[in-house]
Parts: structure tokens; sequence; C-alpha cells
């Protein structure tokens, strides 16, 4: 299966738009676009998975890398469109505590 | 090139012109594996060829003879590719040495015992994916009256992973005569590892402890799957979760820590993502699956649960594992 990763800079912050699954296969792709920003001085970003219904530990490490990165250089990641499994996962992985997630509007339970 | 092989090459040829018998053709090919053994090139070949047709025809030698010429020309890139090709193949019989060797520090490195505790029944099945496995599990004994196990599970594979592995198991060794209260198991293990791991790495895990004189398992838990708890009196599933980020991501994290009675007959079940996320033809295997699966062996010894839950999944899976597979189970008797 293939993975879209759209970037959008509004303001100083990358939208980060991705479709598809996130494993082995295409982790990778997700890693080269976030790593192109990751090292920006306070870089700010946003990933919405609104298109993402699937993502494995591989996935994660990717995500885990590009926090770390951002952290180092004072920069922000905001979460947001997280479907109920994934939700689940960041809140497992107690990812949840150190990031910021936002639920879908209207939705203060936060279940998609 | 032996001369010999030269000699016997040419009077072959001839005989199968001179006859065009079979058996001939067939000690063709046993020659030209002899020549592979020897690793004669694919040009070195023509090149024999053409000097004994020319020794055949004499008087076609002139005529014939560049177009051999042309033809070894075109051969030498096939000897070339050959020649790589064999080269990978030594390469690639090298790591699968080393690949061995990896394999063999993994097991003696992190060999670890089922503790002997009165009144609890352990069992255990951890089956890698592949070669070397992510997941890891470690006990931990004192004397018959408390046991301690670490159920991880290693992002990354190989020797990175392994080493991780180690860096868990000589933090819990280390710990082991000094307060092993799980929420301090995991601060300590985490600046560990925080410390020395690579970016992109990370570790979940869950703690536990039982104590055989109370009866109580106390636990926490680093971004792992949560441990299920079956209770016998009730016929109902509890998940035992504890807050707490995965190790190595951050320096100081606070890892929530919780305790629970055990009674007769109930059991903990500690698992990795490889039992929950397990995936047949139609999705994702749904956990009530596996409740069901526990609820219907949960009367037997806690090692025939844990391999009947193993068995069944694997044939959901069609005999195939996505990811490694690990399940601990303590059974209070």
């Amino acid at each position: 299966m293939n993975l879209q990763v759209d970037v959008q800079e509004k303001d100083c912050v990358h939208v980060f738009k991705i479709v598809g699954e996130i494993d082995a296969f295409t982790a990778p792709t997700l890693k080269e676009r976030l790593e192109k920003v990751a090292d920006q001085p306070e870089c700010q970003a946003v990933l919405d998975f609104k298109e993402v219904n699937y993502m494995d530990s591989t996935g994660l490490g990717v995500f885990v890398a590009f926090y770390k990165k951002v952290k180092a250089v004072n920069g922000s990641v905001k979460i947001v469109g997280l479907n109920k499994r994934l939700k689940r996962l960041f809140e497992i992985t107690g990812l949840d505590d150190v990031v910021e997630i936002e639920m879908e509007s209207g939705d203060p339970n936060g279940t998609v | 090139m032996p001369q010999e092989v030269g000699k016997q090459y040419s009077e072959l040829l001839r005989k199968y012109i001179t006859h065009e018998d079979e058996t001939d053709l067939y000690a063709a090919q046993q020659v030209s594996r002899k020549f592979i053994e020897k690793k004669i090139s694919p040009e070195e070949v023509i090149s024999l060829h053409k000097t004994s047709v020319e020794q055949i025809f004499p008087d076609l030698s002139s005529r014939i003879g560049p177009s051999y010429d042309f033809l070894i020309e075109i051969m030498i890139h096939y000897g070339l590719a050959l020649m790589e090709h064999q080269s990978l193949l030594r390469k690639q019989e090298a790591m699968q040495i080393e690949m061995d060797v990896a394999v063999k520090v993994q097991d003696m490195l992190l060999e670890t015992t089922v503790p002997k505790v009165d009144g609890l029944d352990i069992g255990i099945v951890s089956k890698p994916a592949k070669k070397m496995s992510g997941d890891y599990v470690y006990f931990i004994e004192q004397g018959n009256k408390e046991a301690c196990v670490a159920v991880a599970d290693v992002m990354g594979k190989g020797l990175p992973a392994a080493l991780c592995m180690s860096m868990i198991k000589f933090g819990m060794d280390s710990l082991r005569e000094k307060a092993t209260e799980p929420h301090h198991v995991l601060e300590v293990i985490n600046q560990i590892v925080e410390k020395s791991m690579d970016d992109s790495m990370f570790i979940s895990m869950f703690y536990g402890k039982y104590v055989e004189s109370t009866s109580t398992f106390t636990f926490g838990s680093a971004g792992h799957e949560p441990a299920l708890l079956y209770r016998a009196a009730e016929d109902r599933f509890v998940e035992l979760d504890a807050k707490g980020l995965l190790l190595g991501i951050s320096k100081d994290v606070d890892f929530q820590q919780e305790s629970v009675e055990l009674l007769q007959g109930d059991f903990i079940v500690m698992l990795t993502d490889g039992v929950t996320e397990g995936r047949n033809a139609e999705g994702f295997i749904d956990e009530d699956v596996i409740l069901d699966m526990l609820r219907d062996v949960k009367n037997l010894p806690a090692q025939q649960i844990v391999d009947h839950l193993y068995t069944e999944l694997f044939k959901m899976q069609n005999y195939m594992l996505h990811d490694d597979f690990t399940l601990v189970l303590f059974k209070k008797e």
C-alpha cells in the first residue's frame, strides 16, 4: 500500500497531511519528509492523521525520532485526526502526555 | 587453464561432430560443470572452442576465426557479471554466519529461568517472527517468595535490539538486592537506555512483581500493552493499565504503579503487540476472540494455557507470524 505525505507551510507551521497505512514498507517515506524540517530551529509541526487507518511500531519509531529531534530544537509537534485505534496506541505508549493531541471538533470524548 | 582440460574438450567436440551421439552431449554437460568448478570464465570457454574448431577444420579457421573473436568480446561482460554474482554469494554467506553468531549471543546473553514461587503457576511462550526477536522476557526470583518479570518489546531488530535487552537485564540484576518497586525499576532502566539509544529506537516494557506472602501483584508500565487480569470468581477480564511513557524517549519520566490481590484461580496475562495485533485475511483478530480462547482453557495449568493460545492464534494467521509473539501468564493456584 502507498503512503502519501503532503506538506504545507503556513505561518511557520509545517502541516503534514498523511494518507495511507504507515508500516515497515511505507515508514521510510514519512521519515524522509519529516526529516527535512525536523532540525529547523523551533520547528513547529502538525501531523494530520485523519486519513491514516493503521500505524505499526516502525511508524511509531519514525514518529518518536521526529519528536525527539523537534524537542531538541525547542520546537513542537501537534497531532490531529487520530482514529480510535491510533488514539489508543498514543495513550498506551504514554505519548499523549508529551505530545499535544487535538481531537476532532464536536467530538469532546475524542472517539472518532 | 590447464592444458589437459583443453585437450579433453577438443577431443569431445571432434567426437560429437563426427558421430552426433547424444552421450557426448551428456559428457559436455559434465565438462561444463567442471569448468564452473575450476572458475573458467565464459570467454575462456569460447576461446577454447575457437582453438578446437580451428584444429578440427583447419581450412575454415581464417573464415570463421574472427567471428569467435567477436563473440569473446561479447562474452567478457557476462564473465564479469558472473564474478560479481559469486562475490555476492560469498558476502551473503559471511553475513549469514554473522547473523548466526548474533542469534547465539542473544540466546546466551538473555537466558532467563522461570521462578518457582509457592502458590504461583507460571507459563511462558515467546516466538520470534524472524530469526532474532524484538521481544524480551526476564525473570527474577527471590527465594521462592517473590517473582519479578519484565516483558519488553524493543523497536528495531538484530544486534542493536539485543544490546537494549541486555541493558534491561543488567538494570534489573543490579536492582535485585535493593527495593524492587516496579516504578523504581522502570525509572532506572529508562535512565540507562535514554542515554545510550539511537533516536528512532524505543522500548515498551511491562514490569510486575508478585509477592507470595500477600498474594499481591504490583506493576508498572512504560508504554506497554496493558496486561489482562482474569477474575475467576466473577468470570471476567480486567485490563491492568498503569500510565507511563515508552523507555528511551525522555530522561525524567514518572511511572504509575498499581497493585492487585490475586485470588484462587485468578490469572494475569502479560503480552506484546504481536499477540493483540495478529492479522488474518479479514483484518485484525478481535480482542474478544482472545478473551474467549483464554476462558475456554482457564482451568488448565499456566503453561498449557499459553501454549494453547499460541497454537490457536498461529493457526488463525495461516501459520505465519507478522510480529514477535510473547505471552507470560501468572496463575494463582
